[in-house]
């Protein structure tokens, strides 16, 4: 593989239904590149967290994935609310879900930190009001 | 021990067949908060929990679990059912609560 591949992925809002399917389909792909599935796992872990917070927390947004000869790049924006104190929210157990997210299985609090143990790199931009950017690399 | 297997011998009611009848659950693993189970629910395994909803598909999914057995009779709703038929994902139900579930298959598969 000489050029880097990209895939994009548009996540609808409060689509619950729906969530996971990025990451599903991202997995497939992998599958099918022949990508060790050890790095496959860390890569769907890493990618499904960041996919349920963006529909939970952020009204959806958009995932660009870049696939190149050494590294997958995840690249997770939204135009949600931002995360006010990111060390508080990466701490495992912090969660804001509300009850009926709760109720559904999610607000551990454990998707951040899932995130930054399975990426190899994780920087996280995030202005209250405007958005939050979260960068995952996972190396191949 | 295939899947179907295991849920005729501990007569768990199937709600979606899926590859029961040729995939093997090899271990057996418990948990209701979805991304505790996304890290740690271990590949071919059976996911015993008490939520049936369409994202505990997802994470079957994603995690290659061998199957979903939901406890305490709970039973997934339709459109969950209807997307358990489309991924073509196992799907059974316990009477019985998570525990004794999990501890039923773990004799079994371990005997
Ligand atoms: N994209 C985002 N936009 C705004 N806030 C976010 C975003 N991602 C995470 N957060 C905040 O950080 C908190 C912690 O996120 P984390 O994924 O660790 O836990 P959770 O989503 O609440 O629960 P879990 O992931 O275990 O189901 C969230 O509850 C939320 O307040
Ligand atoms: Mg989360």
């Amino acid at each position: 593989m000489n050029e880097a591949i990209k895939l994009e992925y548009t996540i609808s809002d409060d689509d619950f239904t729906r969530a996971g399917e990025a990451s599903g389909d991202l997995k497939d792909k992998l599958k099918k590149m022949g990508v060790d599935p050890a790095v496959i796992r860390k890569v769907v872990i890493a990618m499904y967290e960041g996919e349920i917070n963006m529909v939970i927390h952020a009204n959806g947004g958009k995932i660009t994935v870049t696939i190149t000869t050494d590294e997958i790049i995840m690249e997770l924006a939204d135009k949600g609310p931002g995360i006010p104190d990111v060390k508080l929210a990466m701490q495992e157990g912090f969660s804001t879900a509300p009850d009926n997210i709760r109720s559904l299985g999610f607000g551990a609090g454990m998707g951040l930190p899932n995130m930054k143990k399975y990426s190899d790199e994780m920087t996280v931009e995030t202005q209250q009001g405007v958005g939050t950017t979260v960068t995952m690399k996972v190396k191949l | 021990m295939t899947i179907a297997d295991i849920a005729e011998k501990l007569n768990f009611k199937i709600i979606n067949e899926g590859e029961m009848k040729t995939r093997e659950a090899k271990k057996v693993f418990c948990c209701d908060l979805l991304s505790l189970a996304m890290s740690k629910l271990p590949a071919d395994a059976a996911w015993v929990t008490v939520m049936g909803n369409t994202n505990t598909l997802a994470v079957a999914s994603l995690a290659d679990a061998a199957c979903i057995i939901t406890a305490e009779n709970v039973c997934p709703d339709e459109n969950t059912v209807n997307k358990a038929k489309e991924q073509n994902i196992t799907v059974l139900k316990s009477e019985f609560p998570v525990f004794e579930t999990a501890l039923m298959i773990d004799k079994l598969i371990n005997a």
